[in-house]
């Protein structure tokens, strides 16, 4: 797959000119066509600037931002092909859902048979057929965010951008817009880049993803090597638990620290109870337990004193103040810079 | 006759309102369809005569003829009145907009400098005109000093004059509530409609028009309401050669002595203006999914 978005080296300043704080810090990556790319950070990390920056609603500093080979950094947000869903979905609240779909369009001076006929795939793509006549206002939280989808869609942008989009539905919504924007994006064939700072959220729905740390790359990779192979601590820490303790503690002749994720150690309760996979084993006491369903967790402090966390599908019959061991899988250990 | 408890809240303010809104308004309404006393005041007849005199002037004999010489002048002070609120608004909403752009901390010095005129009284402020545009004032000295003009230009008593003392007096009222709408508009809308492939142009003309509708229909309110009943700026800056319906209103109470024929003409402006805000308030309704 070729890029369809390549950023080099950007850099955005914010604040005064005493006193800058760099939002953007001398970013670079690149953006697949057709791929779901998830740029993933806490609040303040610059994911948004980010996003806004290949909007062109804000104007990078330094550095290039390459969509199909040409440099978009200098074009105005309304000469650049790509639309954004806000996290406010910002519909114009004077005007039909129909009338903001066709906005875009209308914009570009398309034809008005067009316009009726796109909004109309559009309405239907988003199995709302019947809410073209009606206003926002009129609208549920779950419906302005599909409308605001298909107001961006329709004008079938090189990318599509999504700002915080799921942030303001409640959970089960949520959900089911995941989901939806999973078909979307595979019926459309539109890339996707989307901003959130939920990792589930990022794990589940990306292609790949950015983790971002004050304004640079953290680590850049599939799901399924950020939660298994993160680079720093800082990675491994925002996707998901991680336990880390110093390799010693866990009998291993190195330095540094060990990580490795709740799932992936095992409760041992029973003297001379065996792990199924040979590893490291380590002794500790019971300090809390926390049923959470589908699993549960429990929450050891290891004669090293350090506290960790191991999750189990079952719920075991042992109490709080119990001695009992944790079995590490060997292959799923974390070595990575602190 | 017990009271409800919410009715007893309300007698405050339906008293305030009596005496001050209702109390005068039926006043002039009663005096309307009364007789003139040449002395000044009404003589306690009932009489059409005020509604006559709009239509109808009597001649020696007490014949009565056609006249529209009052119709001109309703005529006159509506289209200057028009013109008037028209020129506030395009001069107001650029400087609402400027005003609403400006960061947080320099709007509301914005905001004071737009209101310090009202400190001072309006007839001195009308006045300061004058000593602006007559023909040896601050206009025409600095015209001639710099050689622009051989000869004083007759700034004063014309319409203009008095349109420009009515933009003057009235712009902050137009500005204001704009500002106030357009200071609440959701700025993320003018990014979307970036986002959305429109220019600026179009930005203003489908996201911040619409978004500032509620302070246009305000501020053309204020502005109108007042123009049309002043008398102030086309007495000192007209002359009196420019007379409005408010001169004519003043004239009845003062030097015609003629009050119902004056009370008659403030029901009309009243009624006029009532008719056209119950327009705007209908207009209103259907608009308010849009706007509101």
């Amino acid at each position: 797959m070729s890029d369809r978005l390549v950023i080099q080296s950007v850099t955005k300043f914010f604040g005064s000119a005493q006193n800058p704080v760099r939002a953007v810090d001398d970013l670079s990556l690149n953006v697949r066509e057709n791929e779901f790319f998830t740029l993933l950070g806490p609040s303040g990390c610059g994911k948004t600037t980010l996003l806004r920056l290949i909007a062109g609603l804000e104007s990078c500093d330094t550095g290039k931002i390459l969509l199909d080979g040409v440099d978009i950094a200098g074009l105005p947000a309304n000469k650049r092909p790509v639309n954004t869903v806000f996290q406010s979905y910002a519909l114009f609240p004077h005007m039909t859902v129909a009338d903001n779909i066709g906005f875009g369009m209308s914009m570009q001076g398309k034809d008005a048979k067009d316009i009726e006929k796109a909004t109309a795939d559009a309405l239907a793509l988003m199995r709302m057929e019947n809410f073209g006549a009606r206003y926002p206002s009129e609208l549920s939280g779950g419906q302005q965010q599909r409308v605001a989808l298909a107001r961006a869609l329709v004008n079938r942008p090189k990318i599509l951008l999504l700002d915080e989009s799921l942030s303001a539905l409640d959970y089960k919504l949520r959900k089911d817009m995941q989901i939806e924007l999973k078909r979307l994006q595979r019926e459309t064939e539109i890339t996707f880049i989307f901003v959130t700072h939920d990792q589930e959220e990022a794990l589940s729905m990306s292609d790949r993803i950015a983790v971002m740390e004050r304004g640079r790359i953290g680590q850049l990779g599939t799901p399924q090597e950020i939660y298994h192979r993160p680079v720093s601590r800082y990675v491994a820490d925002f996707i998901g638990i991680c336990n880390f303790v110093a390799a010693p503690s866990l009998g291993l002749s190195e330095s540094g620290h060990i990580g490795f994720r709740p799932e992936d150690a095992t409760l041992l309760i029973r003297e001379g109870q065996q792990p199924d996979v040979a590893g490291p084993i380590v002794h500790g006491k019971l300090d809390a337990l926390s049923y959470h369903g589908a699993v549960t967790y429990y929450q050891v402090t290891l004669d090293s004193g350090e506290t960790v966390t191991v999750a189990d599908h079952e719920k075991l019959p042992v109490g709080v103040d119990a001695r009992v061991r944790v079995a590490l899988l060997p292959d799923m250990l974390i070595r990575c810079a602190s | 006759m017990r009271l409800s408890s919410g009715t007893k809240l309300l007698l405050p303010f339906l008293a305030v309102m009596t005496v001050f809104f209702m109390a005068p308004l039926c006043i002039a309404l009663g005096y309307s369809f009364m007789a003139p006393d040449p002395m000044g005041g009404v003589k306690p007849a009932f009489s059409l005569s005020g509604y006559q005199q709009f239509l109808y002037s009597a001649d020696l004999d007490g014949n009565l003829q056609w006249d529209t010489r009052y119709l001109e002048i309703i005529f006159g002070s509506t289209k200057l009145a028009v013109m008037a609120t028209l020129a506030c608004l395009l001069i107001g909403f650029p400087m609402a907009w400027f005003m609403a752009t400006r960061p947080a901390h320099q709007r509301d010095a914005w905001m004071i400098l737009i209101t310090i005129p009202f400190w001072t009284n309006l007839l001195i402020r009308t006045y300061a005109w004058i000593l602006i545009l007559r023909s040896n004032g601050l206009v025409n000295r600095g015209l001639l000093e710099t050689g622009i003009i051989d000869a004083p230009l007759e700034l004063l008593y014309n319409p203009y004059a008095v349109g420009m003392g009515l933009v003057y007096s009235y712009l902050p009222f137009m500005i204001l509530p704009i500002y106030s709408s357009l200071e609440r508009m959701d700025w993320r809308l003018v990014e979307a409609a970036q986002d959305l492939y429109a220019t600026r142009l179009r930005i203003l003309w489908h996201v911040v028009l619409p978004a500032s509708v509620p302070g246009i229909v305000g501020g053309t309110i204020l502005v109108f309401i007042p123009t049309i009943g002043s008398f102030l700026a086309a007495n000192l800056l007209g002359g009196g050669r420019n007379m409005m319906l408010g001169n004519l209103i003043e004239n009845q109470f003062g030097m015609a002595r003629n009050w119902p024929f004056g009370a008659a003409i403030s029901v009309l402006l009243i009624a006029f203006v009532m008719i056209g805000l119950m327009l705007i308030a209908r207009r209103g309704q259907g608009l308010k999914g849009v706007v509101g």
